[in-house]
């Protein structure tokens, strides 16, 4: 039995302990906004918030996760909202974070397919260096979006910079 | 502007209310099928492309597939624009994959461009007779969306509505209808202060006889197209409900991987499968002509206990065929043939033996693989007679009719249900079947839902590549910048016409293509032979500019004069990049410029070299001409992805061919430009005013001259084959002359 918890909610499933938390997420749980993109932990389509920090659920057995708390993308607003990290002042319960808008209002996404893995990975980055520069940026977002909204990432990010 | 031809404007009243308009190429009565799955039950033959509903919504259906080119967007913007429609009321929705849809317009489009619809590979010898047969396709590729289908269809149909609730407003307030304006999803009457919304007069609008030659605007008249307006597939592409293909589940349905064989186009011989079928969630090992599958109750276990399959495949004479072997195949066909005409004019055998300076090259550039986003995938759902598919397309109607086929059921009994695309870039197009073709047999042994998924390495192994393609050329010239012979020969076959063609002035031309068939299958890659050709030319051209001791940008401005567009994209490009102006310690600039599906696109490229000897791109000036510009921000998009997406291609792009099969697995061996080597990339847009060109490609071919270019003038050394990692430059030859 492998036990974790993804967004809130508590998860036993009865599954080899070696597959990986991707598979699990997707193909178990039916959750399908975390993606599979190379299945090596190389292009990050498939990152997750696991206690919070950013990591490549595809080559993340479930064992390693066990009794931990897992984000995916569809829990991103929920988790922040109740860590009070959600970047959206207004006292509604956003369904979206700051990052996420602001991927909407610098028309980030292209295909999208890469995206929810970016928003993951920018969101525990930000997290960490609230204020990077282009070279954090360079170094800390190593994700591949083949339609290459990579321009409009980094502009997001700054806009999302807290000075 | 009047429509010129008569159009098929047509009208349904629907069920409950509204009216339903539509457009269309050919007979409505090749249309039954539209009033089923739209007008739900309503009585009209009727194509359709927008809908009203009583209380005022507007619904524009878009025909073509959304892979985050926005054209579901702009498509839209362009029906509402045109019936002058509230935009904040519009809903967006893919057509439904039904024969209704398939792209006429898009047929013609390329019918008068290149003779052929160019991005429909593996129909490399096609013949004008099989454009019949293409016509039945709903593509979405050679950057066509919106200068076709948007210009004609969606532009037409919109006008019609809005002509129609004129008609219907001024009837009602028995005022003529040029007394009548709208605006806003009203139409509204000046001389007595009265309006009616959309809605109110949407049922009654079904009742007159459409409009058959609607007027449309001039641009001055836009009042949505143009504006930079935000995306509507975004808001879902940001918070993980985006639905991709892959992304179908149901609880009940299975799982298929996949080993196809490895060398192309050989078959399986045997399959030892004992020990896959004993692990835990397998189902069923299905042997298939080239390959073998394990269905499973998860991707994963599947994948796993195919690892545990024998397989053996026959063996092939290609079996030991590497790259160098299709190298020297290349080059032994272009020393003994004269090959096929691409363009001639004028004598250039002539012309090069009188000219003052002669200059010869030869260049190549590798295999490449499309490597979407989304690995490719296909469910497929065999039941009552029926089947239900969902897989990302750039064509859901021929993947519809494909499935229907290998399956073997009448079309009308398949549906495809909408996805958005994770990236297509050329390999989710018709002809490029494998994961198609595989995932309907597979599923045909199952009644449940069956998702076959190619990983990344499978798909790596097993795409339609971008073809490796070796190109001479020999020029004769003056020291003057007059080039009178241009002499090239180059490694086919031809993908789309005119690709390999230049805009400089040049008497005499002669450009041939020789055969450059091997094994390996190909198919079109975004900007098609444009990006290997504009390579090429861009190089060449810089190389005799050097010889002459001219600068580039001056020279090709030379040869440019009967080309104005040309040459102002060049010349805003130039100048946005401070082109003859100081630049920073060791950075040089390098230029190149191409035209493609009707847009013509001029790149900068400021470059230089690491510690490391690499190179590094700091910034690309774009501009591009599109004509106008429907969606700015959508032009501005897809100018930056068309560049990045040539940059990885010209940095690391090279699929190998090692004992017959591709040596490449996955993204460490076949990398892909990640943020730390992201240029700034500044675009400007050059609105002619000239018919709408393409976007989706046009931006991809200049980049990899515009970087070699610049490398020429900082380190002297000249990149004739890409990738350029395989090129050190870490110590300069010597400094080039200019
Ligand atoms: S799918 Fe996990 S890193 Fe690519
Ligand atoms: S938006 Fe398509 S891969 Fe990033």
């Amino acid at each position: 039995m492998a036990k974790f918890k993804v967004n809130g909610v508590e998860h036993e499933l009865d599954i080899e302990p070696e597959m990986p938390l991707l598979w699990a997420i997707r193909d178990e749980l039916g959750m399908t906004g975390t993606k599979f993109g190379c299945g090596i932990a190389s292009c990050g389509a498939c990152t997750v918030h696991v206690n919070s920090s950013a990591v490549r659920s595809c080559v993340l057995p479930v064992s390693a996760v066990e009794g931990q708390d897992i984000t995916t993308i569809e829990g991103l607003a929920f988790a922040a909202n109740a860590a009070g990290t959600s970047g959206i002042n207004d006292n509604s319960a956003p369904n979206i974070t700051a990052v996420q808008q602001a991927w909407i209002d610098h028309q980030v996404p292209q295909c999208g397919y890469c995206q929810s893995g970016m928003i993951m990975a920018v969101s525990s980055f930000l997290a960490s260096n609230p204020n990077p520069s282009d070279a954090d940026i360079d170094a800390g977002i190593t994700n591949v979006c083949r339609c290459g909204s990579y321009p409009r990432v980094r502009k997001a990010i700054h806009s999302l910079a807290i000075a | 502007m009047k429509v010129s031809r008569r159009r098929f404007i047509l009208s349904s009243a629907l069920v409950g209310g509204g009216v339903l308009i539509g457009y269309s190429a050919t007979r409505p009565s090749k249309h039954r099928l539209a009033n089923n799955e739209l007008a739900k039950g309503g009585e009209h033959y009727v194509t359709s492309f927008l809908k009203i509903d009583p209380d005022n919504q507007v619904t524009i259906y878009v025909p073509h597939a959304e892979m985050g080119q926005g054209v579901h967007t702009s498509l839209a913007m362009m029906a509402a624009d045109e019936m002058d429609a509230d935009w904040e009321k519009v809903r967006i929705e893919q057509a439904p994959a039904i024969d209704l849809f398939a792209n006429g317009d898009l047929i013609k489009g390329f019918a008068g461009e290149a003779g052929v619809p160019s991005f429909l590979m593996g129909l490399v010898n096609v013949s004008a007779t099989k454009i019949a047969e293409i016509g039945n396709l709903q593509i979405t590729g050679g950057s066509s969306s919106v200068r076709f289908t948007g210009d004609t269809a969606m532009r037409t149909a919109g006008a019609a509505a809005r002509q129609m609730l004129i008609e219907c407003a001024a009837q009602r307030w028995n005022v003529p209808a040029d007394e009548c304006t709208a605006s806003l999803s009203y139409v509204m009457h000046s001389g007595s202060e009265q309006s009616l919304t959309y809605g109110e007069l949407a049922s009654d609008a079904a009742l007159l006889e459409p409009t058959t030659e609607p007027t449309l605007k001039d641009r001055s008249q836009f009042n949505i197209m143009g504006k930079a307006i935000s995306r509507n597939d975004i808001p879902a592409k940001v918070d993980g409900t985006a639905p991709y293909g892959l992304d179908y589940h149901s609880d009940d349905m299975l799982y298929a991987a996949i080993r196809m064989a490895p060398v192309f186009g050989t078959k399986l011989v045997s399959v030892d499968a004992s020990a896959a079928l004993s692990r835990r969630g397998v189902k069923r090992v299905v042997e298939l002509e080239d390959s073998v599958a394990v269905v499973a109750n998860s991707y994963w276990r599947a994948k796993e206990a195919l690892k545990l399959v024998k397989t053996e495949f026959e063996t092939s004479e290609n079996d030991s065929i590497s790259s160098a072997d299709i190298a020297a195949r290349f080059d032994a066909e272009l020393a003994s043939s004269n090959g096929s005409k691409d363009f001639e004019q004028g004598d250039t055998d002539d012309a090069i033996a009188g000219a003052a300076d002669t200059i010869e090259a030869s260049y190549r550039v590798p295999y490449l693989s499309h490597a979407p986003m989304e690995p490719m995938n296909c469910t497929v759902h065999f039941h009552d007679g029926k089947a239900d598919l969902w897989t990302s397309t750039q064509d859901a109607l021929g993947i519809r009719g494909r499935v229907a086929k290998i399956g073997g059921l009448d079309e009308n009994d398949v549906t495809h249900h909408f996805s958005y695309v994770g990236g297509g870039f050329g390999r989710r197009l018709p002809f490029t079947w494998n994961v198609i073709d595989h995932a309907t047999l597979i599923a045909k042994e199952f009644d449940v839902p069956v998702k076959t998924v190619l990983s990344r390495e499978d798909d790596m192994q097993q795409d339609y590549y971008r073809p490796a393609v070796h190109s001479n050329f020999k020029a004769g010239f003056d020291s003057y910048g007059n080039i009178a012979a241009w002499h090239n020969r180059f490694t086919g076959p031809i993908q789309v016409a005119g690709a390999a063609f230049i805009p400089y002035d040049i008497k005499n031309q002669s450009i041939r293509v020789v055969d450059g068939e091997t094994h390996v299958p190909i198919a079109a890659w975004r900007s098609v032979d444009h990006s290997q050709q504009t390579f090429f030319t861009e190089s060449f051209v810089d190389e005799i500019a050097h010889r002459t001791g001219i600068n580039p940008y001056q020279f090709r401005m030379n040869l440019l004069l009967r080309h104005p567009r040309h040459r102002k994209v060049l010349e805003v490009a130039a100048e946005a990049a401070g082109y003859g102006q100081n630049l920073p310690e060791g950075h040089a600039l390098g230029l190149a410029v191409q035209e493609s599906f009707g847009s013509i696109c001029a790149e900068v490229a400021e470059v230089s070299i690491g510690d490391d000897g690499q190179p590094i791109v700091h910034k690309v000036t774009a501009a591009i001409d599109c004509g106008w510009a429907v969606n700015p921000d959508t032009v501005e998009a897809q100018v930056e992805s068309g560049i990045i997406f040539g940059l990885t291609a010209a940095l690391y792009g090279e699929i190998t061919i090692e004992n017959g099969r591709v040596a490449q697995n996955n993204f460490p061996d076949y990398e892909m430009v990640r943020m730390a080597d992201v240029p700034e990339i500044e675009v400007h847009i050059v609105e002619s005013g000239e018919a709408l060109g393409g976007l989706g490609e046009p931006a991809t071919p200049p980049i990899a001259a515009a970087v070699t270019n610049g490398l020429y003038i900082l380190t002297g050394k000249r990149v004739r084959d890409l990738p350029i990692r395989k090129h050190d430059f870490s110590k300069p030859a010597s400094l080039a002359a200019v």
